[in-house]
């Protein structure tokens, strides 16, 4: 298994982004391996949203290419990417409001779950529970998603992403606005998500976490990259410092 | 989930036995008249909501398709001669393709927007068939009835049958969408498409299909109406009224059940009906409103949502 000679699970080539005359993205390249877990850092308006837009389909790229599992996805829409395995939380929480933590899960189960392994109703309702039993929710299966606390919400975003059986999970800023404590708590799950071969691409703005988690660490800056590489040599990268602290 | 089927069969059949009963017994034309209205307006509420209620996107455009559904009866009677089914297959055709038109501008569209773009169209529409002379432009078209056909000795009570078939088809159809994955995938995507979209729905698949069979439910439902009233004009047939009904029913009865349309129809149906014939046909506009307005401050999820949360209530007493 060594990495070099292993193919990228995503490859995002030459990947563009302008919004009217603003250009979010500039030419970005970068291969993610399988299985790594990948942390993007930059300051705020840097483009890190709008990057995992593009992978996860939300936005369109005109110049450059995105391919997962040697798979050219730039044109497939967001539920398509889904069923490849591309899954994602959102940096505002968007439950299903209406529905129960449960069917939030089953929607993903429904429409995106591995149908070699899960054939039948009850098949999904016993994957919906392992998740949720995984996730620390399992006792809020049938509460409103409207009546969950903000950490409990982020991590029936993760379940959810879950339910849809990824090989790459994208978590954007699911630790923002939690306490020292549930931080820990939702960085040990992905954690654990991660050790299950599913590989993750980390979004976060507490350091501590991204330096804990990641193997390795891309930092934008106003659409481009500006460091990538371990977790220490990014933090110790002189344009790092300056995109973050000033000059 | 199994029995609740069996149960639900049961009582379309015990319906449809009913009104076929009805048209055997009773002699009096008027309650035909009365019930074909009433049952035109299930239909019509059913269909909308499969759109504006499991969806989500409000559609103002119901006499749009009721008028269209009017229209190629017209046409096609006129021009041929055919019998009454071919000529609501036929509708329902049209306006499928009208739905189908109305899915895509779900891509450009949402919320308000979209719901103004239904009322745009309406209006075209209106005035596109206003301008064709052929089905009687402005001043409307007079039909004369066919022979009616063997089990009925009156056209209104055959009319009366046949729309009483498709609220069982309607209602079939919406139980059947709210039941499975395209019910779920609907909700999902009414509470948050990109959310759904992310998710793995195909939002826009499935969005196109609730436009395509509310559209052809409307148009359907539409089509005997030239019929029923021996006449067909485009300021009655495209009226505001049905798109307004419609809505308010779906939404007095409650969006979350399809048997919220059901009962929303049936009580201001009646009421339109009890109305009419008591005071004038005006008022029942009136009360149309405001109903509405007391139903969206004081149970804005309708008689459905006031059921669930006395059951909840209920629930939580013996908890």
């Amino acid at each position: 298994m060594a990495p070099e000679t292993q193919a990228p699970l995503l490859r995002i080539s030459a990947l563009t982004k302008r919004f009217g005359g603003f250009t979010a993205l500039d030419n970005v390249s970068v291969d993610i391996p399988p299985g790594q877990r990948f942390g993007l850092i930059g300051p705020n308006g840097s483009g890190k949203t709008t990057l995992i837009n593009c992978i996860s389909g939300a936005f369109r790229t005109e110049p450059g290419t995105v391919t997962f599992r040697d798979e050219d996805i730039t044109r497939l829409p967001p539920h398509i990417r889904t069923r490849r395995g591309i899954a994602r939380s959102f940096q505002i929480p968007r439950p299903f409001r209406s529905m129960t933590v449960a069917e939030n899960l089953m929607v993903g189960l429904d429409f995106a779950a591995d149908t070699s392994v899960i054939v039948s109703e009850a098949h999904r309702r016993e994957a919906m529970m392992s998740i949720l039993t995984r996730m620390g929710l399992a006792s809020k299966a049938n509460v409103s998603a409207t009546k969950l606390s903000q950490v409990e919400l982020r991590k029936m975003e993760l379940a959810r992403a879950m339910a849809t059986h990824p090989k790459l999970l994208i978590s954007d800023e699911a630790m923002a606005g939690l306490s020292s404590s549930e931080v820990d708590e939702v960085l040990d799950l992905l954690m654990s998500l991660a050790d299950q071969d599913i590989t993750i691409i980390m979004i976060e703005h507490i350091m501590q976490a991204v330096m804990r988690f990641s193997e390795r660490v891309m930092c934008l800056e106003a659409g481009k990259i500006i460091a990538i590489g371990t977790p220490d040599e990014v933090m110790s990268n002189q344009r790092v410092q300056e995109a973050y602290l000033g000059t | 989930m199994k029995r609740n089927g069996i149960y639900f069969w049961i009582g379309a059949a015990l319906f449809l036995a009913g009104a076929m009963l009805m048209t055997q017994v009773i002699g009096n034309q008027y309650p035909f008249f009365a019930c074909y209205v009433i049952l035109q307006f299930i239909v019509l509420a059913v269909a909308w909501s499969i759109l504006g209620g499991y969806a989500g996107y409000v559609n103002f455009g119901t006499s749009a398709f009721f008028g269209v559904g009017v229209y190629t009866a017209v046409f096609l009677f006129k021009a041929t001669g055919v019998p009454l089914a071919v000529q609501i297959a036929a509708a329902a055709a049209v306006g499928a393709l009208m739905g189908f038109a109305l899915g895509l501008l779900t891509l450009r569209m949402q919320g308000i927007f979209f719901s103004i773009a239904t009322i745009a169209a309406t209006i075209i529409i209106e005035t596109a068939i206003t301008n064709w002379r052929y089905v009687g432009g402005a001043s409307g078209i007079q039909l004369q009835r066919p022979a009616v056909m063997a089990p009925f000795d009156n056209y209104v009570e055959m009319l009366f049958f046949v729309q009483a078939v498709m609220v069982v088809l309607a209602v079939a159809i919406s139980r059947y969408i709210q039941n499975s994955w395209i019910g779920r995938g609907l909700q999902a995507l009414k509470d948050d498409e990109l959310a759904a979209e992310c998710t793995g729905v195909p939002t826009l698949r499935l969005k196109l299909t609730a436009c395509v069979i509310s559209g052809a439910l409307m148009c359907a439902a539409g089509a005997p109406a030239a019929m029923y009233l021996q006449y067909a004009d485009p300021a009655s047939a495209f009226n505001l009224n049905y798109s307004v009904s419609a809505l308010a029913m779906s939404l007095i009865g409650g969006t979350a059940h399809w048997a919220g349309p059901v009962i929303g129809a049936i009580l201001l149906g009646v009421t339109q009906q009890l109305l009419t014939v008591t005071i004038s046909s005006e008022v029942n506009v009136l009360v149309l409103g405001v109903m509405l307005v007391l139903f969206v401050v004081a149970a804005p999820e309708g008689i459905i949502g006031l059921i669930r949360k006395v059951r909840s209530k209920r629930n939580e007493g013996e908890g």
